[in-house]
């Protein structure tokens, strides 16, 4: 499954990488601490999480994540868009939360 | 709705900067005495949420602080003092989002840029006076109904 | 849904307050940060965490939250368990990660608790 069968199927609001919505999906990780999140996701996954701070691009990054969904109405400011899009990492944006997304993305990928 | 009383009913606690074992405690003993008193329990838990995000940044950010509250029929005031590095930008502190938490309290579960938020959104009315490199207050009126 | 219902789906056990196990829990919450507990403060509402911390008890308290699920087998340290008994927290520990705790009560029908003010 592509990203972008994703951001159709879950109506994610894709705020940087276009090219990143041929990412492959290889299931999805639910955290918002970024130890965890550096220790247990693997290459492929969507991260869920409420955090958007810089860091959280790093991290994407590293572990090769597919992208980073950004839950609860958040809206990372343009400093860290502007780092995701040069680092080429999708953060995409939704008003439901963590559970919400993770119910609908369990749905999709099992 | 006005609770039955002779005089402004307060208290205070003080606050340890780092003190993560008994970081609550002051927004606890304030709920336990709110319900005391009669005050509907949805009031009650915004007053303690407010009061425990307050309490949290003093332990997270500042070296020391305290909480002063003061209880009168219709209202609750709460002012939350410390001796902290200041805000430096207040209108960049309210921005849910941000904050400037080092890692190891995002670590902890704190520092999502929530926490001054929380406090605005569960108040009537929400002031801060910050001077950076002194400290900063924080006071809350909650109504009760 | 009640507390037994959850720890069947998430094959977890119940560590605390056994006889709060018939609370119908009306949404669930999953999230590792306080503050978001306490925006999302909902009545009969579930958390789902990775956070083993004393803080987690505390702040659930504060945001009226009466039962806990830790994900990835977190066993919680017995003082922490104490403070959820002496506050009528339930806690439950799943083997499952946050995602697919999350996702399961999902698909059983369990609503997110994005009541907010």
């Amino acid at each position: 499954m592509k990203l972008d069968d994703v951001v159709k199927e879950i109506s994610l609001d894709l705020k940087t990488c276009n090219s990143c919505l041929n990412n492959q999906v290889t299931g999805a990780y639910v955290s918002d601490l970024l130890s965890d999140v550096m220790a247990n996701s693997k290459d492929g996954n969507i991260w869920i999480t409420l955090q958007m701070h810089m860091n959280i691009v790093a991290v994407a990054g590293l572990n090769n994540l597919a992208g980073i969904v950004v839950v609860g109405g958040r809206q990372p400011d343009q400093e860290i868009l502007k780092k995701a899009e040069t680092e080429k990492v999708a953060i995409m944006t939704t008003p439901l939360t963590t559970f919400e997304i993770a119910g609908r993305l369990y749905q999709m990928l099992n | 709705m006005t609770l039955n009383l002779n005089d402004t009913v307060e208290g205070s606690f003080q606050l340890i900067g780092g003190n993560f074992v008994n970081a609550g405690e002051a927004s606890t003993q304030l709920k336990v005495k709110l319900l005391e008193l009669g005050v509907k329990e949805e009031i009650v838990r915004r007053v303690t949420i407010a009061t425990f995000e307050a309490e949290m940044n003093v332990i997270i950010y500042a070296a020391a602080g305290s909480v002063h509250y003061y209880i009168k029929p219709d209202h609750i005031r709460i002012k939350i003092e410390d001796m902290g590095p200041g805000i430096e930008d207040i209108k960049l502190a309210m921005q849910e989002g941000y904050s400037t938490a080092p890692d190891w309290v995002r670590e902890m579960g704190w520092g999502a840029g929530m926490g001054l938020p929380n406090m605005k959104k569960n108040s009537n009315k929400f002031n801060i006076d910050t001077v950076v490199g002194e400290g900063t207050t924080i006071e809350m009126v909650i109504n009760f109904g | 849904m009640t507390v037994k219902e959850i720890a069947d789906i998430l094959e977890a056990n119940i560590i605390s307050n056994p006889k709060e196990r018939d609370i119908d829990i009306k949404s669930a919450c999953s999230t590792d940060m306080m503050s978001a507990v306490l925006y999302y403060h909902t009545p009969n509402s579930l958390l789902i965490t990775s956070l083993n911390q004393p803080q987690v008890i505390r702040t659930a308290e504060i945001a009226g939250i009466k039962t806990i699920v830790f994900v990835l087998n977190k066993k919680p340290d017995q003082h922490i368990v104490e403070h959820a008994e002496n506050k009528n927290i339930s806690l439950l520990i799943t083997p499952l990660c946050m995602y697919s705790a999350s996702g399961r009560l999902y698909q059983a029908g369990l609503p997110g608790c994005s009541q907010k003010f």
